[in-house]
């Protein structure tokens, strides 16, 4: 059977994600999400001495557990694939070295988790593994202190900055009898528009959700109406709004079905500024929220659009503009 | 070659169409609201130095010369304690550069830096970072200073 559509999707027909498990920081179990989040912590350094311990921790428990759920043991995974928003994504390599699981790093920015999901559902369908642990996480901290400023420096930051979210997110992908289906995956090109304000990566963002958004339309014949959901990442209240226009622009009316996972984690009343960003966002809302949904067959097809910029503090400080890229994975039941 | 070169025009030309669509887009920072913020908070912290040199000129009997340094090393002792309780952050958030640019500020922008890069030890950790931040208003600040220094003695030299 093939397994290539259009351009650039990939068509899966015996790929499952047979369990999922979430854990997340304490402003995020405050949010409307909480009943969906498996694990909810209230300290944000999770008992540990440092940020970056702290963001390993969540990793490993939502890794644990999603292991758990499936039913397996460590031993019986072949691969684990994952990543994060920190230089040389220690918070995955030092989880691996944790799960003693065969191990492949990825980076993606913000779409680590389509990325991830992506990569592991292709080598499910190839044969290559019948196990696979996917998944990443950030935290806030850790993810100010490498990419802005110190946690504790009184900046004064944009509306339309954005809060990273603490957690992390992890899936069973695997053959088996349950568990929604990975039905396609719509891996995006870089698309740079040349905007430069590391504060706004929605507005950066967005355009390159839409040319997934339309590459994946385009190449498996779907519409808008062929989805109970379609999410992004983390393009939160700036980016969302011109994702939408830029969709209808070309032709795709997603009133309603759309909703991004930046504005979904957390409530307006919640000081969040435009929103939540990070490779937590996209990977806990789908983890926790919508496959909790998928499995209660509420939705019965999504699909999600991780949004990455793929920008370093070197490039921005440098005057380069911000390059972004967008994943999409279409997760669905089965149908009757 | 010719082509190419009208591919990236026209690209470019979309570039600057969509940031100008998403500029209109974007919330804009509240800046009259933000600046009135800033001098209030920032009178406020002034306010509250003049206090303290009153005091210490009333109080423990510093000539209106020497309580400054005094002042200067309490606010700074304040600015501090507030930083390491998770609570000049806050202040920053609402009033900008009204506690950024006092002294309290200042020190805000060590101490946080300090405390961020505690864990990756005490000398390249705080040691290397804690002017992280500081360190361009130290350049900036003593090369302003000569050339206004060189300034005063050319004209007095006239």
């Amino acid at each position: 059977m093939k397994t290539q559509l259009g351009r650039s999707t990939w068509e899966f027909s015996k790929v499952r994600i047979l369990s999922s498990a979430v854990a997340v920081g304490p402003l995020e179990g405050q949010g409307p999400l909480a009943n969906d989040f498996d694990i909810i912590h209230e300290d944000l350094y999770i008992g540990q001495d440092t940020w970056e311990k702290a963001e390993r921790k969540l990793f490993e428990e939502a890794l644990d557990l999603s292991i758990k759920k499936a039913g397996l043991t460590k031993d019986q995974i072949n691969l684990m694939i994952a990543g994060d928003l920190l230089n040389q994504i220690i918070s995955a390599s030092f989880t691996a070295t944790y799960s003693q699981i065969p191990y492949l790093g990825v980076y993606g920015a913000c779409s680590t988790s389509m990325e991830a999901l992506a990569l592991s559902a292709a080598l499910i369908e190839g044969d290559f593994a019948d196990y696979i642990v996917s998944g990443c996480s950030s935290h806030n901290s850790t993810a100010e202190k490498q990419y802005r400023y110190p946690t504790e420096y009184g900046g004064q930051k944009p509306p339309y900055a954005q809060w990273t979210v603490t957690g992390s997110g992890v899936a069973i992908v695997g053959k088996g009898l349950v568990g929604p289906r990975v039905k396609y995956a719509t891996i995006g090109k870089i698309v740079d528009m040349g905007l430069k304000d590391p504060f706004d990566m929605g507005s950066a963002m967005a355009p390159a959700a839409v040319d997934t958004i339309v590459q994946h339309f385009k190449d498996t014949g779907r519409n808008p109406e062929d989805y109970d959901l379609i999410v992004t990442g983390d393009l939160a209240s700036v980016g969302y709004p011109i994702a939408k226009k830029l969709l209808l622009e070309q032709g795709y009316d997603m009133s309603t079905v759309y909703n991004d996972c930046g504005l979904m984690i957390y409530s307006p009343n919640q000081e969040v500024f435009a929103g939540g960003s990070g490779c937590a966002s996209s990977a806990v809302v789908t983890y926790g929220h919508i496959m909790k949904k998928l499995n209660q067959k509420e939705f019965n097809k999504v699909l999600v659009v991780a949004t990455g910029a793929l920008l370093s503090p070197i490039s921005y400080q440098q005057g380069e503009s911000i390059p972004c890229i967008a994943h999409a994975v279409a997760i669905e039941n089965e149908e009757d | 070659m010719q082509q190419s070169t009208g591919e990236t025009r026209k690209q470019n030309e979309k570039r600057r169409q969509y940031q100008q669509m998403a500029m209109k887009m974007r919330p804009k920072p509240p800046v009259l609201i933000n600046s009135f913020k800033a001098f209030v908070v920032g009178g406020l912290i002034s306010v509250l130095g003049q206090a303290i040199q009153n005091i210490y000129i009333r109080f423990f009997d510093f000539s209106k010369e020497h309580a400054g340094n005094p002042t200067v090393a309490t606010l700074i002792f304040i600015s501090v304690l507030l930083t390491g309780l998770g609570v000049y952050d806050k202040i920053g958030q609402f009033a900008g550069a009204g506690s950024a640019v006092p002294v309290t500020g200042f020190a805000n922008s060590i101490a946080s830096a300090a405390i961020e890069h505690r864990s990756e030890g005490l000398v390249l950790g705080v040691g290397g970072n804690m002017f992280k931040l500081a360190g361009s208003v130290i350049v900036f600040g003593v090369v302003a200073a000569f050339i206004i220094a060189l300034i005063k003695t050319l004209i007095k030299m006239v």
